[in-house]
């Protein structure tokens, strides 16, 4: 992690540069004696964590943060925990440590700044993932076609193959239905019949054994309907 | 009565003879700066700048393992902060204590 140390107190600054010197996946890029030399250089650069006193003459830790646009994680240094319940307003003030720094509760610190890193970096996977959900890759000719999957409406069984129904277009696959359904989400598909699988939001309406999906009349079968009507929001 | 010592910045320093020695040449050119600087706002009478003061010393008071002086310096911010000079000749009894200390290290 680059971080960078602000506080008014040269002491302070060698003491917290001492103390990163010990964790080794921390890099002080720069220190500074006051918030308004910090800003000039955020405006510059980029930095993951800052290090950062509250009570600095003039321009005080709560004015520098207040300026920020886009902040990074933020660790707050006092002698006064009061100083720092208005800071912790902002989710982006991980922890606060106070002087004179302890390594062990530094070390802790830091921990906390690596895990909000962490939950950062897996809320980004989930969304990705998410993402590669809502597409699906069918193989035809060997190529892979891209398919949004909330535009498919209704999936057929032909012998070996199945027929996918999209919004836009029709495509054949050599696969099973039993094989496709098991790579769709529970939460948009169901399989209402052994030769067909549709997609809930696009049902127009149910009469008693069929649904009507676009211009489809679809069989369901005795043994799925109970499912399909406990899937339906029914008034 | 307790006594200013070196253990923070030992452990610290870990060993490390020369940050050891940065943080006592910081005290030792510091200190009789802030010292002079509180004087200073004494005789002007500017509270928030004397708490100012205050603040910075209370740092190397901390440094210096004086725990039950850092409450003193605490205690005398915080009237400051009311403009209250309760707590001063407690405080100025402990800048005399490290302005002693300091000649020895």
């Amino acid at each position: 992690m680059k971080c960078i140390i602000i506080d008014d107190e040269k002491m302070a600054r060698v003491i917290l540069k001492t103390l990163c010197n010990e964790i080794q996946s921390l890099e002080v890029l720069e220190d500074f004696p006051n918030a308004i030399e910090a800003i000039k250089y955020l405006n510059k650069n980029r930095v993951d964590l800052i290090f950062l006193d509250i009570h600095m003459p003039n321009f005080n830790g709560l004015d520098f943060i207040r300026s920020l646009k886009d902040p990074p994680k933020i660790i707050l240094i006092t002698s006064d925990p009061n100083f720092a319940i208005e800071a912790f307003e902002y989710d982006f003030i991980v922890d606060y440590l106070l002087k004179p720094l302890q390594l062990d509760r530094f070390k802790k610190a830091i921990e906390k700044a690596k895990t909000k890193n962490l939950t950062l970096a897996s809320k980004e996977t989930s969304t990705s993932i998410n993402e590669i959900e809502n597409d699906f890759y069918i193989s035809i000719d060997r190529r892979l076609i891209k398919i949004d999957l909330p535009s498919i409406y209704l999936i057929e069984a032909k012998g070996d193959y199945i027929k996918i129904k999209t919004e836009n277009k029709d495509y054949i696959v050599h696969s099973t239905l039993k094989k496709i359904e098991e790579k769709l989400p529970d939460s948009l598909f169901l399989k209402i019949h052994r030769s067909f699988i549709i997609n809930l939001k696009k049902i127009i309406d149910i009469e008693d054994n069929s649904v009507l999906i676009k211009k489809d009349v679809i069989p369901v079968s005795r043994s799925k309907r109970p499912e399909l009507m406990k899937r339906l929001d029914l008034l | 009565m307790e006594f200013p010592n070196l253990e923070y910045i030992n452990q610290l320093a870990g060993g490390d003879a020369a940050i050891k020695m940065k943080l006592i040449h910081i005290i030792k050119t510091e200190f009789p700066e802030e010292k002079k600087e509180y004087y200073r706002s004494i005789e002007v009478g500017v509270f928030p700048r004397i708490e100012e003061n205050v603040h910075r010393v209370k740092h190397k008071i901390s440094i210096l393992g004086l725990t039950k002086g850092y409450e003193v310096a605490n205690a005398f911010e915080y009237n400051l902060r009311n403009l209250d000079l309760k707590g001063k000749e407690d405080f100025e009894k402990i800048l005399i204590v490290i302005t002693e200390y300091i000649k020895t290290i």
